[in-house]
């Protein structure tokens, strides 16, 4: 770095507030309301979180269902020191979890205290927000299952 | 198909360019090239660029690059927020239609003023993934878990692939990570983000590159050897991680099998690889066996200068096709979360 | 279906037409979700930025000179966008200038309260200048019916002890009550440094 020259603090914010439509917004209602849901495919499989069009054929989706709360981490990676903007405030993992009922899985934080904790195909169950307003941190983590729900 | 070749570049990447402005640096590299095949702006049939105002956080800062061009009487031109390769495919399309003999491509970025690991987190979903904030390093981990623990790859051969990159980045100039560094002491390294390590992560830079194409007896009437343009395409993978195998590039594959990649023998290869990881899924994907050299520039991991380092892929290789070190070579660049994006070039030397 | 269907006809997905499990179906549903990004740089604004940057802690303005055709453009980008040449000499203009356009905002703008509408944003051509810049222009008994195009305006500074590396520095620009200037051709790439009839 050059001593001699001007530096100042800049900040980008974008407020953004995005409409949902029913597919997204569908899926926000489901975790407001402490609930998981998938989106049926033409195939027979269910994906989640759901997309308004399918990846591989282009159809619209058109039903959700429920799936469970709980699942396998099918891939893992310790955030040791979690970056300012990331809704988690300890150390945490980020992993995929492919929900009991989902083919596909999805992301999200895993809350345990350190990387031993962690192993691709453990089980772990969503630990809700007690505020809840409709958003993907309505889910505050993932804790390894204990069986009793969230 | 028209002829179109690469017929000069130059590119400039440094840890960090903070006495001088994007518009400031990439004015000299423009000049540079139109200057060594002596060609005004007014001679260059079309202009394109790839860069994105998120990585400096710079609002419209791709408008005052171009008067770097000096647009005066105004030129053809275009832009796109992707990496500098795509504006150079842009460019071919445009060339192809037989509607210019000539266009100049720059691709460029800054991304010293910010954390581009965590800037890259809102090129995710923005819905699902991009409110939790995950940064490039992190997505790439998860990515290189599964590769790994599915015994495709390990530690060793990410590691030979780190080793080697550096001992070839430091024969480059451009490269900022020059030091050599042996598989063993790689190999020894605490993972940065776990199971990645370090040396598997790319070297940010900040610079950019410029590249002149030229069509048939233009390209041949400027330049000694033209690195000629035999095959290109870009393909991408779905942007949902969970409906993709992170763990090999379809869309690379369909890229490199589009552009030929495998009709004939290949010298050697560069290849937009911000990881370990993604070399090893690239060299897979595109058929690229122990015989080709791979990265003689040392990559990304020599050098990452986000929205250029593809085109600089591209340069390096036609640069080295130019001066007869090669007549075959693959080119590839890459974009988005876990190489969603892949462009491939195939280029050759007469 | 899909990318085969009749464009005139909305999507599936987005017309409503999606079942979601009953406990669900009599609940508002969410129609939107705000996901603000924030992210936090350090800018470094450049040479030439910079150079304009220190001279305005001296109450100076300063422009590039293009090494072609001598024009002067403020503030200075290094670069001339007439030759696509990079610049390597400033000069001071004055700061005092022309009204090249304007308009009068009449509406608050979210973010920013220390701008009380109406006020005028202006473009402001500084005597020296070949190009003028956004300003606003104010004035303790100025008449929003009396801005107009040529009206000649000199810069109001900060006092001296508050002044720093900033363009922030100019508070407004106000009117000197000289007769207006002739403002040249608009299709011209880069203005007349005379300041026009004055």
């Amino acid at each position: 770095m050059s001593d001699d020259v001007l530096r100042a603090p800049l900040v980008l914010e974008y407020p953004f507030t995005r409409t949902t439509g029913p597919v997204i917004g569908g899926f926000l209602t489901g975790l407001r309301e402490a609930m998981m849901l998938g989106a049926k495919r033409s195939d027979g499989t269910v994906m989640c979180p759901p997309l308004e069009y399918d990846p591989l054929t282009a159809e619209p989706i058109t039903e959700l269902i429920e799936i469970g709360q709980a699942g396998e981490v099918t891939t893992w990676s310790w955030a040791g020191d979690p970056r300012p903007q990331q809704p988690f405030e300890q150390p945490f993992a980020w992993a995929m979890v492919k929900l009991d009922g989902a083919d596909t899985p999805m992301l999200h934080g895993v809350l345990v205290d350190d990387a031993d904790a962690m192993s691709t195909g453990m089980r772990v169950q969503i630990q809700w927000r007690e505020e809840r307003t409709g958003h993907i941190a309505d889910i505050a983590g993932f804790v390894p299952e204990t069986g009793d729900a969230g | 198909m028209r002829d179109v070749a690469v017929i000069a570049s130059a590119q400039r990447q440094e840890r960090s360019i903070d006495n001088e402005s994007e518009v400031e640096f990439m004015v000299p590299l423009m000049q540079q090239v139109k200057e060594s095949v002596g060609l005004t702006q007014q001679d260059i049939g079309f202009t394109c660029s790839g860069s994105s105002d998120f990585i400096a956080g710079q609002a419209f800062s791709f408008v005052m690059t171009i008067d770097g061009t000096g647009p005066v009487p105004p030129i053809s031109e275009s832009h796109v927020e992707m990496d500098g390769a795509w504006a150079l495919y842009e460019a071919w399309v445009k060339l192809q239609m037989g509607e210019v003999d000539t266009a100049l491509i720059y691709g460029y970025s800054k991304s010293s003023p910010g954390s581009l690991r965590d800037v890259l987190a809102t090129q995710m979903d923005p819905y699902y993934v991009a409110p939790l904030w995950p940064d490039a390093f992190a997505i790439e981990a998860l990515a290189a878990r599964q590769m790994l623990e599915a015994g495709k790859v390990d530690h060793q051969r990410l590691a030979e692939i780190a080793s080697r990159a550096r001992t070839h980045a430091a024969t480059n100039p451009h490269a900022v990570r020059r030091t050599e560094k042996s598989v063993e002491d790689i190999m020894g390294e605490a993972p940065m983000a776990d199971p990645l390590r370090p040396s598997d992560i790319s070297a940010a830079a900040d610079g950019g590159c410029v590249v002149i194409l030229a069509a048939g007896d233009r390209a041949r009437e400027l330049s000694d050897r033209p690195a000629w343009i035999r095959g290109i395409d870009h393909r991408t993978d779905a942007h949902t991680l969970g409906v993709r195998d992170l763990t090999q590039s379809m869309s690379a594959r369909i890229a490199g099998e589009k552009a030929g990649v495998g009709d004939d023998k290949v010298d050697f290869a560069e290849l937009y690889a911000p990881f370990t990881t993604s070399e090893y899924v690239l060299t897979e994907a595109l058929g690229l066996g122990d015989d080709v050299v791979i990265n003689p520039s040392g990559g990304a991991l020599g050098a990452h200068t986000m929205m250029a380092s593809g085109l600089i892929r591209i340069a390096e290789a036609a640069e080295r096709i130019s001066r007869g070190d090669g007549d075959r070579a693959v080119a590839h660049a890459g974009s988005g979360p876990v190489l969603q994006q892949n462009l491939v070039c195939v280029l050759e030397g007469e | 279906m899909g990318y085969n269907q009749d464009p005139s006809v909305p999507p599936a997905a987005l017309s409503g037409a999606v079942s979601i499990p009953d406990a669900l179906a009599d609940l508002e549903p969410v129609r939107s979700v705000t996901t603000p990004l924030r992210m936090e740089y350090t800018a470094t604004p450049g040479a030439s930025l910079s150079k304009y940057l220190r001279a305005m802690k001296e109450k100076r303005i300063i422009g590039d000179v293009c090494p072609d055709t001598g024009m002067v453009f403020v503030p200075p980008r290094g670069v001339s966008p007439v030759s696509g040449k990079r610049t390597t000499e400033t000069v001071d203009v004055a700061d005092e200038g022309y009204i090249e356009s304007f308009n009068i905002t009449r509406i608050p703008i979210k973010g920013r309260d220390d701008l009380h509408p109406p006020y005028v944003s202006a473009w402001v051509v500084p005597d020296g200048s070949n190009t003028g810049s956004i300003a606003l222009v104010a004035g303790d008994d100025l008449d929003l019916d009396d801005v107009r195009i040529g009206m000649r305006v000199k810069a109001v500074w900060k006092p001296d002890d508050e002044l720093e590396e900033s363009a922030a520095n100019i508070l407004h620009w106000e009117p000197t009550g000289e007769p207006d200037a002739e403002v040249p051709d608009m299709m011209r790439i880069g203005r007349p440094t005379d300041g026009g009839a004055q």
